[in-house]
């Protein structure tokens, strides 16, 4: 197992966000993570990389395991960088250029060598599937892209650290379909190497990509299993009602 | 309709009010210094020496003081400020941020008077008696330390001016930090940057622009302060690269001497060194605004 969540409580404030998770994620599998809005599933993948405590009334309990070591024992700036993220909104780095862009973690960690740091930024790009578009503009504006562009951007930057987890909540949700394709076609690609985690109110979306589902009702986990029989023969009524559009 | 069409006229004229005032003092400064422009022509900006009594008249110690009281200023102010601002807006507990920020903007609603009496009482005292005279008896041999410790001069002027602008630079860069988008920040976050790394890659990179226009807008109030000023600075026109020494201003030249100014030539020359404030401090708050603007808007896709 890749990551093992047990027991996690989750709140903001008061407001408990997520009741007593526990679900494990095997290694290279993608992990979808449905439900309806508000039901805690950004909170969940953001506890993950530790990602939910910089937030002021946040605060989280339980055990989360990356690779048997709890990350509660991380430093969360190491934790970050072994797991990555990608978030709903594309948030390329507007002062830097495509190139300074993807380069970002790497510059952080103090990598300065020009030569490598472009070569590092050329497999990225090219592991996003945009290097094709992008080649020849690296030092335009990383804002200059469209939307889905600039989403597999923030994919390229997030893959240049090397991180072995990859968290990505709502990635295709501010996408056009083609864009969303894109996106979809290169979970496929990169769940050869890494573990994917990725949240999605598109029930076909988390069906195409995803080995794994877990459906969240009100912080609750309602259920987790194989993406083809939670589609098909789910055990709870709620996930079936959810995953037949009876409510959501 | 007809309230629509009232209300547009009567704020169109409030509008076009406050800008025919702001033009109408300019000309009239203008009118007021034309004996003194004709007289020295651009001489007067750089000519060292003002004396009233052989009607020779020079703004360069003025100018320079001006210069000088206000690059100090800001050189202590920057970093302070700027420290302040990061921390009410990226590092202080939630609950510490509002009340800290609240002091902090009520320093900048105390008259400039209050400074100047802090200044005279406390400040300058202080200086005179003890940090004066350790500069000198060290680094004496310094131009910048030269001199008798007089306690007023120079560094009390700037040391005032640092603390009065440090709630305008501090409070409009707080505002520009927190008008960074959370989805920077955390854009840095997930990729393993420190809280310091944040800062600078997403808050501070993002709100650069913003930033110059606070300190702007602070080096504008500086450039033009002037009662807590003229109350330390000594008001002597002299130049001197001493910290220690005496000096002037163009704001508290005009206010020491524009009663006792004799002659139209004098209250000429005072109102061209206004004119010349004017105009500088017009530009240095133009300038700030538009850098504070251009980060409301900053990244609309190129
Ligand atoms: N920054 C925050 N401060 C306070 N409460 C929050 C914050 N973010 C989320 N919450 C609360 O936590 C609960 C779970 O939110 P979360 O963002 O995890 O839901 P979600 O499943 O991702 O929803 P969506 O599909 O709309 O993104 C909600 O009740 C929400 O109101
Ligand atoms: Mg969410």
């Amino acid at each position: 197992m890749k990551i093992k969540i047990e027991k996690l409580n989750a709140w903001f404030g008061k407001n408990q966000a997520l009741k007593n998770v526990s679900l494990a994620i095997p290694v290279n599998t993608v992990l979808a993570v449905i439900g309806p809005s508000g039901c805690g599933k950004s909170t969940l993948v953001r506890c993950l990389n530790r990602m939910h405590e910089t937030i002021g009334s946040a605060k989280w309990e339980g055990k989360i395991v990356l690779d048997e070591e709890s990350i509660a024992d991380f430093d969360p700036v190491t934790l970050r960088r072994r797991v990555g993220m990608i978030f709903q909104r594309p948030n390329p780095f507007p002062t830097m250029s495509i190139l300074e862009n993807v380069t970002a973690g790497l510059r952080l960690n103090g990598m300065r060598n020009k030569k490598e740091l472009e070569s590092i930024a050329e497999i990225s790009l090219k592991k996003a599937a945009l290097w094709e578009e992008v080649k020849e503009k690296l030092h335009q504006p990383g804002v200059s892209l469209s939307g889905g562009q600039q989403q597999r951007l923030c994919i390229a930057r997030a893959l240049a650290v090397d991180p072995e987890v990859l968290l990505m909540d709502e990635p295709c949700s501010s996408l056009d379909p083609i864009s969303t394709t894109h996106i979809e076609e290169l979970i496929h690609e990169l769940r050869e190497h890494y573990t994917i985690v990725i949240v999605t109110h598109n029930m076909q979306q988390a069906a195409r990509v995803s080995d794994d589902t877990a459906f969240l009702y009100m912080g609750d986990l309602v259920e987790h299993g194989a993406t083809k029989k939670l589609f098909t023969n789910p055990k709870e009524k709620r996930t079936e009602e959810y995953i037949t559009g009876r409510f959501g | 309709m007809r309230a629509d069409f009232i209300f547009e006229k009567t704020t169109k004229v409030f509008a076009f009010l406050s800008v025919a005032i702001v033009s109408l003092m300019g000309f009239l400064l203008l009118m007021e210094s034309w004996p003194s422009i004709q007289q020295s022509g651009f001489l007067f900006l750089i000519k060292k020496v003002w004396d009233p009594v052989i009607h020779d008249y020079g703004a360069l110690p003025f100018v320079y003081g001006t210069l000088v009281s206000s690059g100090l200023a800001l050189i202590m102010a920057i970093p302070l400020s700027l420290g302040v601002a990061i921390f009410l807006s990226e590092l202080a507990p939630y609950y510490l941020r509002r009340p800290i920020a609240f002091l902090v903007e009520l320093l900048a609603a105390i008259p400039s008077v209050i400074y100047g009496l802090w200044g005279l009482f406390y400040l300058v005292p202080l200086l005179r008696e003890k940090v004066e005279p350790f500069f000198i008896d060290r680094f004496g041999f310094l131009p910048f330390f030269e001199g008798p410790p007089y306690g007023i001069g120079m560094l009390p002027a700037a040391i005032l001016l640092a603390i009065m602008i440090i709630p305008i630079i501090s409070s409009i860069s707080r505002d520009v930090m927190q008008a960074v988008p959370q989805h920077q920040r955390e854009a840095a976050l997930a990729l393993g940057a420190t809280r310091w790394e944040t800062t600078r890659v997403a808050v501070l990179r993002y709100g650069k622009s913003g930033i110059f226009g606070a300190i702007f807008l602070g080096l504008g109030r500086a450039l033009g302060e002037t009662m807590a000023v003229t109350m330390v600075i000594g008001n002597r026109p002299d130049i001197s690269l001493s910290l220690f020494a005496p000096s002037h201003t163009m704001a508290s030249v005009i206010a020491n001497e524009f009663a006792e100014a004799s002659s139209d030539l004098y209250l000429s020359a005072l109102a061209e060194i206004g004119l010349v404030l004017f105009l500088v401090t017009f530009l240095v708050n133009m300038i700030a605004r538009l850098l504070v603007m251009k980060t409301a808007k900053p990244f609309a896709a190129v």
